[in-house]
């Protein structure tokens, strides 16, 4: 079961290398959108401060939303979904590794570079280091609350838009404390609150959103 | 270890049409069923119901017994479906899909097991070509190639295997066929081809698309 799992990790990563500009769009997309803020907004450092956590949330949460629909597009389509669902491990656990693999892909980049773009907007250090711990605490969540949604809208017409009206909902109070984390503790409160709870967040989702996917595939094959 | 599908009075409805309705069968191990019929008459509906990818308006198919919708991953493991589709990712070669495939179905299969089914299947010195690259019928042969290694599932769900296929490799898959029934496995598959599988017991049900 293991095996299987490490299987399919090594397996998508292997097949992200491969096609590697499927993941520079998403990277290229945050890079792009977080940097023209500080272009179209001016150089007012203390209006820059204000919005960056903001800024850096949505865009990394449109950036994944980006990369949402292959998922399991791609399985679907070649028959290995079929395969998955047919074979030796829990459904629930092979989308498990799927969606880790995803993060692995689309999520944890923008967590790395998100220092480096934050340092535009002329954060503390201390803000760079909270803000890049709550995306590595929310981007999980959007790839696992995403994966029921892909799951759900797999193989149908229009799939994309779909995809974004059911996702955005559920994504915004992911939105909301994840960039409220970085806020609180600019204002001098901390951001622990925020922290912790979108730990727990992602504890919650990681437990039951591959199962919840998991279902809906099997709904959208047969 | 009981190795008996049972279908149980199916029956299969697509929108306003019913392809199949009270229909029944028994595989045991060591026989071979074939599905006949006309394109359209449900025949991949059948297997994928036999399978529990799709559930059937009425009826239940039953492995030793057991609901097979119960049982789930007890009885996946002693399965080996081979669909319409291949499963292969063009990104990936061809023993590396091979690879992926047996461990996603609890296969252990080292490097040269691979090897040796992928040169069964008469694509000796294609193994490290990525899928992209080969034909149709190799494609095809890679996705068979998982017969020579699914010894140890008692249970076999080919839809049309020969599609694309020439001769010298319908002739290797009929032989796949007839050892894995002469080990005591069943066979459930489709096809248009009038294949000759040497087996004890051979049966054929006709759908008959309304």
């Amino acid at each position: 079961m293991i095996a299987a799992l490490r299987c399919v990790i090594v397996r998508d990563l292997r097949l992200a290398a491969r096609r590697s500009s499927d993941v520079l769009t998403v990277v290229l997309f945050f890079v792009i959108v977080v940097s023209l803020f500080p272009l179209g907004i001016g150089p007012e450092p203390k209006l820059l401060r204000t919005v960056a956590p903001g800024v850096l949330w949505v865009a990394a949460l449109l950036a994944s939303m980006l990369a949402l629909g292959r998922v399991f597009a791609a399985d679907h389509a070649d028959g290995t979904l079929e395969q998955m669902m047919l074979g030796a491990t829990p459904l629930g656990l092979v989308v498990a590794a799927k969606v880790f693999a995803h993060w692995l892909i689309s999520g944890l980049p923008l967590v790395l570079i998100s220092p480096v773009l934050a340092l535009q907007f002329d954060l503390s250090q201390e803000l760079l280091g909270v803000l890049a711990l709550s995306l590595a605490l929310g981007t999980p969540i959007l790839s696992l609350i995403g994966a029921i949604g892909a799951a759900l809208t797999l193989g149908l017409r229009g799939a994309g838009t779909l995809l974004s009206l059911l996702v955005l909902p559920l994504y915004v109070p992911v939105l909301v404390i994840g960039a409220g984390a970085a806020e609180a503790a600019a204002s001098g409160l901390g951001g622990h609150a925020q922290l912790l709870l979108l730990g727990a967040m992602l504890i919650f989702a990681g437990a039951f959103a591959p199962w919840a996917a998991a279902a809906a595939l099997r709904i959208s094959v047969e | 270890m009981e190795t008996t599908l049972e279908a149980v009075d199916l029956r299969c409805a697509r929108g306003e049409r019913t392809l199949f309705d009270g229909l029944s069968f028994t595989l045991k191990g060591g026989e071979l069923l074939r599905i006949g019929g006309p394109n359209g008459s449900g025949k991949t509906s059948l297997l994928r119901i036999a399978c529990g990818l799709l559930e059937a308006d009425r009826g239940e198919v039953r492995w030793g017994g057991e609901d097979i919708r119960r049982l789930k991953e007890e009885f996946w493991v002693r399965l080996l479906y081979i669909g319409h589709a291949n499963a292969l990712k063009d990104d990936l070669t061809a023993s590396e899909n091979l690879s992926v495939a047996c461990t996603l179905a609890g296969v252990v299969a080292d490097e040269l097991q691979i090897g040796e089914a992928l040169v069964r299947l008469g694509l000796a010195g294609r193994a490290n070509l990525p899928a992209r690259v080969l034909s149709q019928g190799q494609r095809r042969r890679v996705a068979l190639a998982r017969l020579a290694l699914g010894a140890d599932a008692p249970l076999w769900v080919l839809d049309e295997p020969f599609t694309a296929l020439d001769t010298a490799a319908i002739d290797c898959v009929q032989g796949l066929i007839g050892g894995h029934v002469s080990r005591g496995g069943g066979v459930l598959y489709t096809t248009h081809y009038e294949a000759s599988i040497g087996a004890a017991v051979s049966r054929r049900i006709d759908l008959a698309g309304t």
